[in-house]
């Protein structure tokens, strides 16, 4: 990437908000999200993102994209997946572990429903996302 | 097949102890008898954290939020809302007060939080910049720069009525203007992400996910005062924070939005990291300067401060993570939509890391003015073993200790300091009933103890004779009169210290024996306490 001008920060940040808009109303793909701060990595994240790729690959049907972010807010919940498929709500999942990562594809992604005990919910609404009040 | 909807219930400590198994079966029964059960499913989750209101029963994808749910209600939730798509409107949370939060206030809605600071925090993927720009990134940076003066940008700032989110709680705006009117061949800006605080994680928890943030802070931040370098200075524990940091300014300087000639602007600035050892001291900003210098970190008198002489005698611009984490949004809504948000005298939200004997830790962000009782009972979903409550520690081994009877305080810089503890950089350590106060005020001050730089005075010396007297309490061999010398003392630090260290290290001492003054005097020693 050649440094930007003005312009062409705008129309970066018009295409980059496509892409990330897609994402969040789920058409196609399933987007699953995973919280990788420090609290995460100390909770296990790196043992349930291992489990949950290891898992995703036995089903080469799925389309899946998986990607990182930092923490949610819910330490006490960590690790914390969010899962994003399309036709269902928005999935918030705490205190997975690579069992429940497992759990997850196999009833989430595949069966299209939702595992018990370990749905969690965003701790504030979104400032930014499309849904946002302004 | 998927279902088209989705019954949640809370099975959260404080639900659960309200009959949430009740609900749950009573609407797992009014499921099967209307042969809901292969359109809808019913799930237990999660505290949704709202546990005031509990139990939370929560149906997808409509987003209707019932809350103090009884089991008889089941069957309304049934029949109505699942079966005829009617939401029960008698049992769907509204705010009671609708302008409590003037601005925001349909962004609230049920949730006791604003994230305002970790707005990216938990939705981008931090190693990219493009999630970051498709947020809002670099918005206030291009606004500033292009639309904006730089009086009209440090006007927002004061407008905001932004303050310092480090601890001090110094007006952000006054701290730009000092450094601006200053003429100088060179100016700087740092960012001070030492954060130090036993339990607090706010700062590396910013960098972890949303490091950009940062960076176009102190862009505009250099922009405004007219410097051209910015270093953040963050501590070496943080390797996670750093990498992640060090890939954005990477990825900034190819973008084009740090280096010479900003988005084609004539505004060049770059940003360097400097990585601290972890001594606490270094979080004060003279010293933290010092440290940057390649000297040994130790405050220096104060004035001239920073702002007019600063990094190598130079104006410089310190602002905490948090506080510039602010910045991108108070340049992009404006300082009036900022100033909407939290108390007369504290604008805007904090950053809370909640830990200790709690249910719910976190880290959470919440609107100035907010009591305790909502952060530990509805956010925190209280105390956990059905235990009762004693105290909250804020601002780590600055801050005080505050007692169940100031719960309903709202929160703010003024309103922590009249009860003797500080907001500090955010740190809100839960105590239960079997928490000792004395163990407590110990375990704090012989950190600050160990943390002085040892130049003055007070804090060198005061700090190790209180603890020696608190090692008294603790074997059960106190006296009234070493109560007594443990106030003076602590005053004598609070007015004689060099540094906020110092000035700060007795609050854990000296709030607790106002607030739990029976636990120093059952400690006394067996014969003091018979006569006495």
């Amino acid at each position: 990437m050649a440094k930007m001008t003005l312009e062409e920060l705008r129309k970066l940040r018009e295409k980059a908000q496509r892409s990330i808009r897609s994402r969040e109303s789920a058409e196609d793909d399933i987007h699953l999200t995973i919280g990788m701060g420090t609290s995460g990595i100390a909770a296990g994240a790196k043992d349930t993102l291992a489990a949950l790729m290891a898992e995703i690959e036995k089903h080469a049907e799925l389309s899946v994209s998986v990607r990182q972010t930092g923490g949610l807010g819910l330490e006490h919940a960590e690790p914390t997946i969010e899962v994003r498929v399309p036709g269902m709500p928005v999935i918030i999942y705490g205190k997975v572990t690579p069992d429940v990562a497992r759990q997850i594809v196999q009833k989430h992604l595949i069966n299209k429903e939702l595992v018990d005990e370990h749905i969690y919910d965003r701790p504030a609404s979104d400032l930014i996302g499309p849904d946002a009040n302004k | 097949m998927a279902y088209a909807q989705y019954c949640l219930i809370c099975d959260g400590t404080a639900c659960n102890s309200s009959q949430s198994e009740r609900i749950y079966e009573q609407i797992m029964k009014y499921v099967y008898d209307h042969d809901l059960e292969k359109t809808c499913q019913v799930v237990k989750t999660g505290c949704f954290g709202f546990c005031e209101q509990g139990p939370i029963v929560k149906v997808l994808p409509d987003e209707a939020f019932y809350v103090q749910v009884k089991p008889e209600d089941a069957a309304d939730i049934v029949r109505e809302h699942l079966l005829k798509g009617r939401p029960v409107s008698r049992l769907i949370y509204r705010e009671k007060d609708a302008d409590s939060l003037g601005a925001v206030d349909k962004i609230s809605f049920y949730r006791k939080q604003v994230r305002v600071v970790l707005r990216n925090c938990g939705f981008i993927d931090p190693e990219s910049i493009e999630e970051y720009i498709a947020r809002e990134g670099y918005q206030g940076l291009e606004k500033a720069l292009f639309d904006m003066t730089r009086d009209e940008v440090l006007a927002e700032v004061e407008k905001s009525g932004l303050r310092g989110r480090g601890g001090g709680g110094f007006p952000t705006g006054r701290k730009w203007r000092f450094s601006k009117e200053v003429e100088a061949d060179q100016k700087y800006v740092v960012c001070n992400a030492d954060e130090g605080d036993p339990g607090a994680y706010m700062d590396r928890s910013i960098l972890e996910g949303d490091p950009h943030s940062i960076i176009e802070a102190m862009a505009i931040c250099g922009y405004t005062v007219g410097a051209d370098r910015g270093y953040v200075y963050v501590r070496a524990e943080y390797p996670l924070a750093i990498r992640r940091l060090e890939k954005a300014l990477e990825q900034a300087r190819e973008y084009g939005l740090l280096g010479a000639n900003i988005l084609g602007s004539d505004f060049s600035f770059d940003i360097e990291i400097r990585l601290g050892a972890g001594a606490f001291v270094c979080g004060e900003e003279t010293a933290l300067l010092m440290s940057i210098e390649g000297e040994r970190g130790m405050p220096v008198q104060r004035p001239p401060y920073p702002a007019v002489k600063g990094l190598w005698g130079k104006p410089t611009v310190i602002n905490n993570v948090e506080t510039l984490g602010n910045i991108p949004v108070i340049i992009t809504r404006g300082g009036d939509w900022f100033a909407g948000l939290g108390t007369e005298t504290s604008k805007g939200t904090k950053v809370f890391a909640l830990t200790g004997n709690v249910n719910n830790s976190g880290l959470i962000e919440v609107p100035m003015g907010i009591t305790l009782r909502d952060i530990v009972f509805n956010i925190g979903g209280g105390i956990p073993d059905g235990k009762a409550f004693k105290a909250v520690q804020s601002g780590g081994p600055s801050g005080g200790m505050i007692p169940a009877e100031h719960l309903d305080t709202p929160i703010d810089y003024e309103s922590l300091a009249a009860l003797g503890s500080i907001m500090g950089s955010g740190g809100l350590i839960v105590m239960d009933e079997d928490d000792s106060m004395v163990d407590v005020a110990k375990f704090y001050l012989g950190f600050t103890v160990e943390e002085s730089c040892g130049k003055c005075v007070p804090c060198r010396v005061g700090g190790r004779q209180i603890e020696k007297l608190l090692e008294k309490f603790a074997d059960g061999e106190g006296t009234p009169e070493d109560l007594d010398k443990m106030e003076a003392i602590g005053k004598t630090m609070i007015s004689g210290s060099l540094c906020g260290l110092g000035k700060t290290a007795p609050n854990p001492v000296l709030s607790s024996i106002k607030y739990f003054r029976h636990e120093y005097e059952a400690a006394f020693k067996k014969d003091v306490a018979e006569t006495a």
